[in-house]
């Protein structure tokens, strides 16, 4: 296993707020990794950090074979490259249908005449009903995406992601909101996905991270607290300190 | 999905049917008007119409800029302003040529070409104090080239003004502020009167057209009418086709999530770039259709309030839609001119007489108010859900 | 009893000096000038009778200058004179004796315009030592108008008996000024000049700048004479030429209007010469059959650019000084490039004073609108019309209050009471509803501004209304010629500022202020913590709008009323809380600064076109929105990352 996405020493302040602090972390290719901490650790600016929104005041981001650097590159050169974030608020195109969702999210030249020319194709058709049947929503395709219920949002979020074909995707919160059952699904949308490719999950639940069954990386305070195994770093005792002894683990 | 490919007028019936009306309502004013001998319409209607038509093609733009891609710009007006006054330019040229050298052909002597010049522009500039040609008007005497100025000045306006806001992430209501402050800038920079644009006075006697002097008004005003027509045929087409196209599914995302559709892959600024621009190129050739119907173009029409007045036209006429911006256009601006124009009966309450030349804009605004309020969708929001019960 | 002996004592003296030299006899002596004077002529007699040193010489000069001497047509006598109908009462020159007779026998004197001027310089001498301080006065002032020589010696002569100290420090002042521009004595003169270093006054630097009168002239070598500066003819030709023309130096230049003329007049059965008219439709050929003319004579010959060459060529440009002594003349230039970088500081100062006052103008006008946009995020454009409202309520409550003082005292809060119902109605109608449109709030709120706007001129017409400020707001406070101030924009500074400091006194100390900022910071966790965000949303507005009224009544003072004043500032005051940063009452402050010094600025540069200020301001803020988005005092924290 190589590694597809390496941070090191990134450090970003707001106003003397170390938001995150000398945080180094590496992701192979595939892999599927589930990202925790307490609140305030510093989760979404990591996220932000990679995806281009903010910029880090130091420390280095590659990504790929040729180890290109993320930093000043703008969000859509970053998307393009095979970055793909979820938001942790399902932010699908409400006004228009889950078929027009994942075929602006489809893997084409993103440029404004390219896509004001842009005629539909066969095989484009046939990966929208390829990713809308595997994230449950072959019968909605035509429908408005803001009738669409939360969970199916969620989905249908996912299956954007999985439409741009990422090399590593950046997923906020995926089962929030979800039924149970809901969440059995997206553990395995996601399992599958991270067969391929590389897959963070950022989550507060326990449960759905144990489910998730991969290598856990605990944040606290901007840096790397632990990484391991869920049991491994549940067993480590400044872990416990941190974040599981302060709150909840299982919700 | 198997891809039963169905043409575009297929896919969008609301086009069809608007090009048929307009071109029923073409047909129909065309017959009754004097130039065709019936005269149920007069002349001075025919050119209202006219206008009206031209207007509906600057809402369908500012529609497109708004409605779908979400950038309330305050400044749309301007760049028709910037149409008209590119046209107005050859107009007011060539036809104050042609009546300088009808009075100088009087002379004992011919006259020298530099004799001709200066006569023309004592006529066009002393008004303000001046008789050289500003550089502006390098090119009035060609019409090709003032022609081209018409989309290329409010083109080229729009891509820079376009490029530093959007680049500098400008958006929501301080892009509409920004925006309307370029207008205001505009407009006060044509209201000095070393503009080289006649200050205040603007350009006049458009509807002169150099070359068609023996041709009456009425001819003239229903070449105009159908000339405006067709550019809001053609206008309508483009857009629909753009708004149906997959850019404006991209344009429609920007406007309900911009930053998402950034995360997506697109380069946000680009397309609104090209939206803001396009845009502002056909309200430039909307201007410069309007202006020689109305016969005159000062630099109050470009001042702030007329941009926002688009604006109201298209929530009313409701956002989204590219009829809605038409019917908001065509029914706000013909009330509003038979309102003003003492047109409408005053209302005796007894204890006061409501003028309507005096209460219309009271009405016009709270108007507006309610809809946005009420009817957010507009009338074109009204009749969709009428469309969908039956 | 005391004053009836020292009165009689003068009478005595008094009669004492008659009797050594009467002005009838003086009079007299001169008796044609006085009954026919001209400007020449009078002069001596003057000369004589101020010599003569009779205290009657001032009366008469006086009534002579009035038109009231007649003359005697028998005796030739001159009699102070006053018409009675037919009659006329004359008064004797020296006694003063009044006597009624026929107006028949007497010829009013009637000394031309001239005359009367050069009677007045004259008369300027006497009135110096007046004893009532306002004549004195009268007199200063009529020399600063019209200083001339002669002045200088009685004004001097003046100086000791001054008791009055104003009058006596204007006096030395005047005195330094005819000096420097009519002393004998070169070294005294540049001694004066020197001290019109320190004098940043107008009138000092009118004397400098008539020391140093120039004349153009011209001269085919340069003359001996005082040259203040050599033109180099290259600069401006054709003036350079027409210079040369008008001193009788070379023919003037043949026009193309004279051209055109010429041939018109030469034309003989459709040709000019021999050129056919037809063909003279070039400049080039009109200058051809022009000269065929000229050689026949029949015209004078074209002036050629190398003529103009040529005769340029041949001829020195220069200005020279009127003032002969060059001691004196570059003293004056030295003084006045001295005086002048100080007025230009004094300049500098003043503008920074005007930039001041405008600042506070946006800044009353915006910071309103600060707190709506920047607590709330609600784009109100109806504020300018809440402005108006506020004007307007100043106008009304002046029409039934008459004193100015209470009116204003009593509109500033009416208005306040006034435009605050009218926002917290507006919130409660039409924003609260949109709260998470905010470009549908810019829209509803424009319906309402255009509704606003008609309804005033419905109600008020379409002309300016005025608001008048009480006198002790009308004036001006002067600091020196080129520094002053009208105390109506110091009160609109002073408002500004007690508006600042109030606000940031709600803002920051109150419960109120803290309620504000917890709701914009995060609605929820306030609703939460038992604070009503509806309510704060509802106070906010209401707080904002009012301000907007009592800005109107300040604006109100100094600009007119109109229905329209609303949208004058309305953008104005957009730009200037954007360019401070939302949401911060110093950002506005900051903003306020920047717009206005900045728009002060370019006036200045360009002080002929107050719109090109504006183009260009606005301009300048459209580029510095670019490399500062959230404005110079940008939000922090995470918030701004957003």
């Amino acid at each position: 296993m190589k590694s597809l996405l390496e941070m090191s020493g990134i450090t970003k302040s707001f106003d003397g707020f170390k938001a995150i602090n000398n945080l180094s972390l590496q992701i192979g290719e595939p892999e599927l990794r589930a990202v925790i901490g307490p609140n305030g650790a510093g989760k979404t600016t990591f996220m932000d950090i990679i995806t281009g929104k903010t910029k880090p005041d130091e420390g280095k981001i590659l990504f790929g074979e040729d180890n290109r650097s993320l930093l000043g590159m703008s969000e859509s050169r970053i998307a393009m490259l095979g970055i793909g974030r979820k938001f942790q608020k399902p932010t699908v195109f409400e006004a228009q249908t889950v078929r027009e969702n994942l075929a602006m999210a489809l893997r084409n030249p993103r440029g404004p005449f390219a896509v004001l020319f842009y005629r539909k194709t066969t095989a484009g058709a046939a990966r929208i009903e390829e990713i809308a049947e595997e994230i449950n929503l072959t019968d909605h395709l035509t429908r408005p995406a803001g009738e669409l219920s939360h969970g199916q949002k969620q989905w249908l979020e996912i299956g954007m992601l999985l439409a741009q074909s990422p090399r590593l995707l950046l997923v906020d919160e995926p089962a929030a909101g979800m039924t149970a059952q809901e969440r059995e699904h997206t553990t395995d949308i996601l399992r599958k996905a991270a067969e391929t490719r590389a897959v963070i999950v950022v989550e507060h639940d326990m449960e759905f991270v144990r489910r998730l069954n991969c290598k856990v990386t605990v944040l606290h305070e901007g840096s790397v607290l632990a990484e391991g195994s869920l049991d491994h770093v549940t067993k480590d005792p400044t872990v416990v300190d941190v974040y599981l002894g302060r709150s909840d683990a299982g919700h | 999905m198997t891809p039963t490919r169905k043409s575009f007028v297929a896919r969008n019936p609301s086009v069809l049917y608007f090009l048929a009306a307009l071109g029923l309502f073409t047909a129909i004013v065309a017959v009754l008007s004097e130039a065709s001998g019936v005269g149920l319409i007069s002349t001075s209607f025919v050119k209202t119409l006219g206008k009206t038509l031209c207007l509906c093609l600057v809402a369908i733009a500012m529609d497109v800029v708004w409605g779908y891609c979400g950038i309330l710009s305050l400044g749309h007006f301007a760049f028709f302003g910037i149409g008209g006054y590119a046209i107005g330019m050859w107009l007011m040229y060539a036809r104050t040529e042609i009546i300088v050298i009808d009075s100088l052909a009087g002379q004992v002597i011919p006259p020298t070409p530099q004799e001709v010049s200066d006569a023309i522009g004592n006529q066009i500039f002393g008004v303000v104090g001046s008789s050289e040609f500003p550089l502006l008007w390098a090119f009035a005497d060609h019409l090709w080239i003032q022609l081209a100025l018409v989309v290329l000045v409010p083109g080229l306006l729009a891509l820079v003004f376009g490029w530093l806001a959007f680049r500098s992430r400008v958006t929501g209501v301080y892009l509409s502020i920004l925006t309307q402050a370029m207008t205001l800038a505009l407009a006060l920079y044509l209201f000095q009167n070393d503009s080289g644009l006649r200050g205040n006075n603007g350009l006049s006697g458009l509807q002169n057209i150099p070359g068609f002097d023996d041709t009456g008004q009425d001819v003239v005003s229903i070449a105009f009418f159908l000339t405006s027509a067709a550019a809001l045929a053609l206008g309508y087409l483009l857009f629909a086709w753009i708004t149906d196209s997959k850019l404006g599914n991209i344009i429609q995302a920007i406007r309900d999530d911009e930053s998402r559709v950034r995360f997506l892959g697109y380069h946000v600024e680009s397309y609104k770039l090209f939206v803001f621009t396009l845009t502002a190129v056909i309200a430039g050739i909307a201007g410069a259709l309007y202006y020689p119907q109305a016969g005159i173009i000062n630099p109050a029409e470009i001042a702030p309030i007329a941009s926002i007045y688009l604006a109201v036209w298209v929530a009313i006429g409701g956002r989204g839609r590219l009829y809605g911006a038409v019917i908001g256009a065509a029914v706000v601006s013909l009330l509003s001119s038979w309102f003003t124009g003492g047109g409408a009966p005053s209302v005796d309450l007894g204890f006061y007489v409501i003028n309507w030349v005096d209460w219309w804009l009271v009405l016009l605004g709270l108007t507006f108010v309610a809809v946005t309020l009420f009817a957010p969708q507009g009338i074109g929001g009204l009749f969709d859900k009428l469309v969908r019960k039956s | 009893m005391m004053r009836l002996v020292f009165g009689m004592i003068l009478m005595l003296l008094s009669a004492v000096s008659v009797a050594a030299q009467d002005l009838q006899a003086l009079l007299q002596t001169h008796a044609d000038e006085v009954a026919k004077p001209s400007r020449r002529s009078v002069s001596v007699m003057l000369d004589d009778l101020v010599a003569s040193g009779l205290p009657q010489v001032p009366v008469f000069l006086e009534e002579w200058a009035g038109r009231n001497v007649w003359q005697d047509d028998a005796t030739g006598l001159f009699y102070i004179g006053a018409e009675e109908g037919d009659a006329l009462i004359i008064r004797d020159v020296d006694t003063g004796d009044e006597t009624s007779v026929d107006a028949g026998g007497f010829t009013q004197l009637r000394p031309n315009g001239g005359v009367r001027r050069v009677i007045g310089t004259a008369l300027v001498q006497f009135q110096l030592s007046d004893p009532d301080p306002a004549r004195r006065q009268a007199a200063l002032e009529s020399i600063a108008r019209r200083g001339e020589a002669e002045q200088l010696a009685p004004l001097i002569a003046s100086l000791e008996g001054e008791a009055d100290a104003g009058i006596r420090a204007r006096k030395e002042q005047l005195i330094t000024f005819l000096t420097a521009r009519f002393s004998e004595d070169t070294a005294a003169r540049v001694t004066a000049i020197e001290t019109l270093a320190a004098d940043t006054s107008v009138e000092a630097r009118a004397v400098l700048s008539q020391i140093l009168a120039t004349t153009d002239e011209v001269a085919e070598t340069l003359p001996d004479v005082n040259i203040a500066e050599l033109y180099d003819p290259a600069d401006a030709p054709e003036a350079s030429y027409q210079i040369l023309v008008d001193a009788g130096l070379a023919p003037a230049l043949v026009s193309a209007g004279d051209i055109r003329a010429a041939l018109e007049a030469n034309i003989a059965e459709g040709r000019v010469g021999t050129v056919p008219v037809a063909s003279l439709n070039t400049d080039a050929a009109r200058e051809d059959a022009y000269a065929a003319l000229a050689r026949a004579d029949l015209v004078p010959p074209l002036v050629t650019q190398d003529d103009v060459a040529a005769a340029l060529q041949s001829h020195v440009f220069f200005a020279q000084y009127v003032e002969t002594d060059t001691a004196v003349t570059q003293a004056a230039r030295a003084t006045l490039d001295t005086v002048e970088t100080r007025v230009g500081w004094a300049q500098t100062v003043d503008m920074t004073l005007d930039g001041l006052s405008l600042a506070s103008i946006y800044f009353l006008a915006a910071i309103g609108l600060a707190i709506t946009f920047g607590q709330m995020g609600v784009i109100n454009m109806a504020h300018g019309e809440f402005i108006m409202m506020g004007a307007y309520t100043g106008y009304v409550v002046q029409l039934f209050v008459p004193d100015y003082t209470v009116s204003i005292l009593v509109a500033l809060p009416l208005a306040f009471a006034l435009t605050f119902g009218a926002g917290v109605a507006m919130e409660r109608l039409i924003i609260r509803h949109l709260y998470h449109r905010p470009l549908e709030t810019l829209l509803a709120t424009f319906g309402i501004s255009i509704a606003l706007q008609q309804i005033a001129k419905n109600i008020f017409g379409t002309q300016a209304r005025p608001l008048t400020s009480p006198d002790w707001l009308s004036g001006a406070w002067v600091i020196s010629d080129v520094i002053q101030i009208s105390t109506i924009r110091i009160a609109i500074f002073v408002m500004a500022l007690i508006f600042l400091v109030a606000l940031l006194y709600i803002l920051k100390r109150t419960r109120l202020g803290l309620e504000v900022r917890a709701v914009t910071q995060n609605p929820g966790m306030a609703a939460s913590m038992g604070i009503n965000p509806d309510r704060i949303n509802m106070l906010t507005f209401g707080l904002g709008s009012g301000i907007a009224g009592v800005a109107g009544v300040a604006i109100g003072l100094y600009a007119k009323v109109t229905s329209e004043m609303g949208a004058d500032y309305i953008v104005q005051s957009f730009m200037t809380v954007v360019v401070g940063g939302v949401g911060n009452v110093w950002g506005t402050l900051a903003g306020a600064g920047l717009i206005g010094f900045l728009q002060k600025g370019i006036e200045f540069l360009n002080p002929s076109n107050t719109l090109a200020a504006q183009t260009y301001m606005i301009l300048f803020i459209i580029l510095f929105i670019q490399f500062r988005p959230k404005g110079i005092v940008a939000p922090k924290g995470r918030a701004a990352a957003d």
